[in-house]
């Protein structure tokens, strides 16, 4: 390169920007709002752990009470996981079936990508409007409830189809098992084909070629998008709000409500919880691939 | 279907052709319901055929919200959005071919922002702007501080939510795309006595046009759409996504399917006109390539 070309650092200066502003600082003044006290009026600067403690307050002693239970927060983090766990699961064999297709299955070049954009389209249009969809074919009266009720296999509409935990994770299986394709898709079209060929040759079966080849060359595929799965899951509010009929408590509904009130130290603790659990998470997933190379 | 093929593929064909109609199945009906009469209901059976709601949703809008300004308010946002994600994810694209002090920090930095809880994101900025406005009104001359209000806004502290989020798109699909490209076509532009900025302008951008055209896609749908880093980071005036997320439990007739057809429909649009634009860009570089005579680079 000249000298009239502009340094390498100067063409990311823009974006390094953006991301100092709006991502590192506002990261790093939620760690230390978490540390600030608070009371009706005002959020005060301060180097408290009463944020943390109050999150859990009361979770021990129930813990080990005569008649053990969990408390809200303890609660609302199972949830949470809960509902991140089926999301997680059935977008994943979801989404490794269908690029396990588009990879493998698909074999001219135009109907993978015709098939692809139909997979992505829905993803570039309003996530609210794809949650509302869902009204007309489980609400009460809804196409579902109708049509079963219709066969006489139910005499009451079922209640759980909507705003409900079944609706949530359905929801999220509708919105991201996309974002469990791409990765997937993409680990796929790097395996070579030789030694699926060699895997058949030496006798493995369908399942054992599976097993043994496809599945451990595709994990930094899955890996990589459960972990956007996960990460998106574990930190919703909007999805679990309005597909659980805002019923549900999550631990980013909790935030949610904290900032409405104007709660704003216990909100950036419970952010901070939510963080130090999604990045453990996302160490244990790592420690199975390096995803620099992957890209 | 050609003989041949194993079992699995029946099976997985199947699967995919039920996974379309479980992506698309829901949207159809809410656009079929928009379109009921004036009789109709929020499910089915539909209830005559009409454009009721829609002129309903024209003449009135939705109760207690001013719907067509936060319409206008979203397209607005999510154009400045889509100029900017392009705009910085080239520059910093270009950027990541040649080594800078801090690419890995930058790299790991956009990623976290991609996978982190956008609510975190969304509470940082937040907080951020409340303690801008409070430092403000406590330290700046009196005379700038009588007439303020807050820094917090759409084109402040929403546009920056929207970027952490459209950004990290832009920038990886600008990897991928210069993982593909093959540098001699600059190189040589470069021995033929380009400046820098010829060559970007005369090769590579001709070359990479359909992807930016990707990237710009990316930046206007996520923008136009997004409502968990925006929460918190709107200020006053919320954009159209928020808005409907408030009246899902609120509004119980179909005018809501006609306004969620309507904003589908814009999303549509944008795609179908970014595709063609993809085609044809491509299309012109068959055809100029067609027309070179074939010389060893």
């Amino acid at each position: 390169m000249t000298e009239k070309s502009l340094p390498a650092w100067a063409q990311a200066l823009p974006l390094a920007v953006v991301f100092v502003v709006f991502f590192i600082v506002p990261l790093l003044l939620t760690l230390m709002v978490s540390f600030w006290n608070y009371n009706e009026y005002e959020i005060l600067p301060d180097f408290t752990a009463r944020n943390y403690l109050e999150a859990f307050e009361g979770c021990a002693e129930r813990l080990v009470a005569a008649s053990p239970e969990l408390c809200t927060t303890l609660k609302t983090y199972l949830t949470t996981l809960r509902i991140a766990v089926f999301a997680w699961l059935i977008t994943l064999f979801l989404g490794f079936a269908i690029a396990y297709f588009l990879a493998f299955h698909v074999r001219s070049l135009t109907v993978q990508i015709l098939l692809f954009l139909v997979c992505t389209i829905p993803f570039w249009t309003s996530n609210v409007i794809r949650m509302i969809s869902w009204i007309p074919l489980l609400g009460r009266n809804g196409l579902l409830n109708q049509a079963l009720q219709q066969v006489h296999l139910i005499n009451q509409p079922l209640e759980w189809l909507l705003f409900s935990e079944f609706a949530v994770v359905l929801a999220f299986v509708h919105l991201y098992t996309l974002f469990m394709i791409v990765p997937i898709f993409n680990s796929m079209m790097r395996i070579d084909r030789a030694l699926l060929e060699a895997a058949r040759d030496c006798g493995a079966s369908g399942w054992q070629t599976l097993a043994n080849v496809v599945i451990p060359l595709s994990k930094p595929g899955i890996v990589i998008g459960s972990i956007f799965v996960l990460t998106i899951v574990m930190g919703d509010f909007v999805t679990i709000g309005v597909m659980g009929g805002q019923q549900i408590a999550s631990v980013g509904k909790m935030i949610n409500t904290q900032m409405g009130a104007l709660q704003f130290p216990p909100a950036a603790a419970h952010a901070v919880i939510l963080l130090a659990t999604v990045l453990l998470v996302i160490w244990g997933l790592t420690r199975l691939v390096d995803i620099r190379k992957e890209l | 279907m050609r003989a041949g093929r194993p079992r699995s593929f029946y099976w997985l064909a199947a699967l995919f052709a039920l996974f379309v109609l479980f992506l698309y199945g829901p949207m159809i009906t809410i656009v079929l319901l928009s379109f009921q009469g004036p009789d109709g209901g929020l499910t089915f059976p539909m209830n005559g055929v009409s454009s009721h709601w829609f002129s309903k949703l024209w003449n009135d809008g939705l109760p207690n919200v001013d719907i067509w300004s936060a319409f206008a308010r979203s397209a607005w946002l999510g154009l400045l959005v889509m100029v900017l994600t392009v705009m910085l994810s080239l520059l910093a694209g270009l950027a990541y071919r040649k080594h800078f002090f801090g690419s890995d920090l930058l790299f790991f930095v956009v990623i976290a922002s991609l996978i982190m809880p956008s609510i975190v994101v969304s509470l940082g900025i937040g907080l951020e702007f409340r303690i801008i406005d409070d430092a403000v009104k406590t330290y700046a001359p009196a005379g700038l501080a009588a007439g303020y209000d807050t820094a917090m806004g759409l084109f402040t502290s929403a546009l920056g939510a929207h970027l952490t989020w459209t950004l990290p798109f832009g920038l990886l699909i600008m990897f991928a795309i210069f993982n593909r490209f093959d540098p001699r076509h600059e190189e040589a532009a470069r021995d033929l006595g380009a400046s820098p900025w010829q060559a970007l302008r005369h090769v590579v951008l001709p070359i990479i046009g359909p992807s930016v055209v990707g990237i710009g896609l990316f930046g206007f749908t996520l923008s136009w759409d997004e409502i968990a880093r925006t929460s918190q980071a709107v200020g006053y005036l919320n954009t159209l996504p928020l808005e409907l997320q408030g009246q899902t439990t609120t509004v119980t007739t179909p005018v809501i399917y006609a306004l969620g057809t309507l904003t589908t429909g814009v999303s549509l649009l944008v795609i179908a006109a970014a595709l063609v634009a993809i085609l044809l860009l491509r299309r012109r570089q068959l055809r100029t390539a067609a027309g070179v005579p074939k010389r060893p680079l």
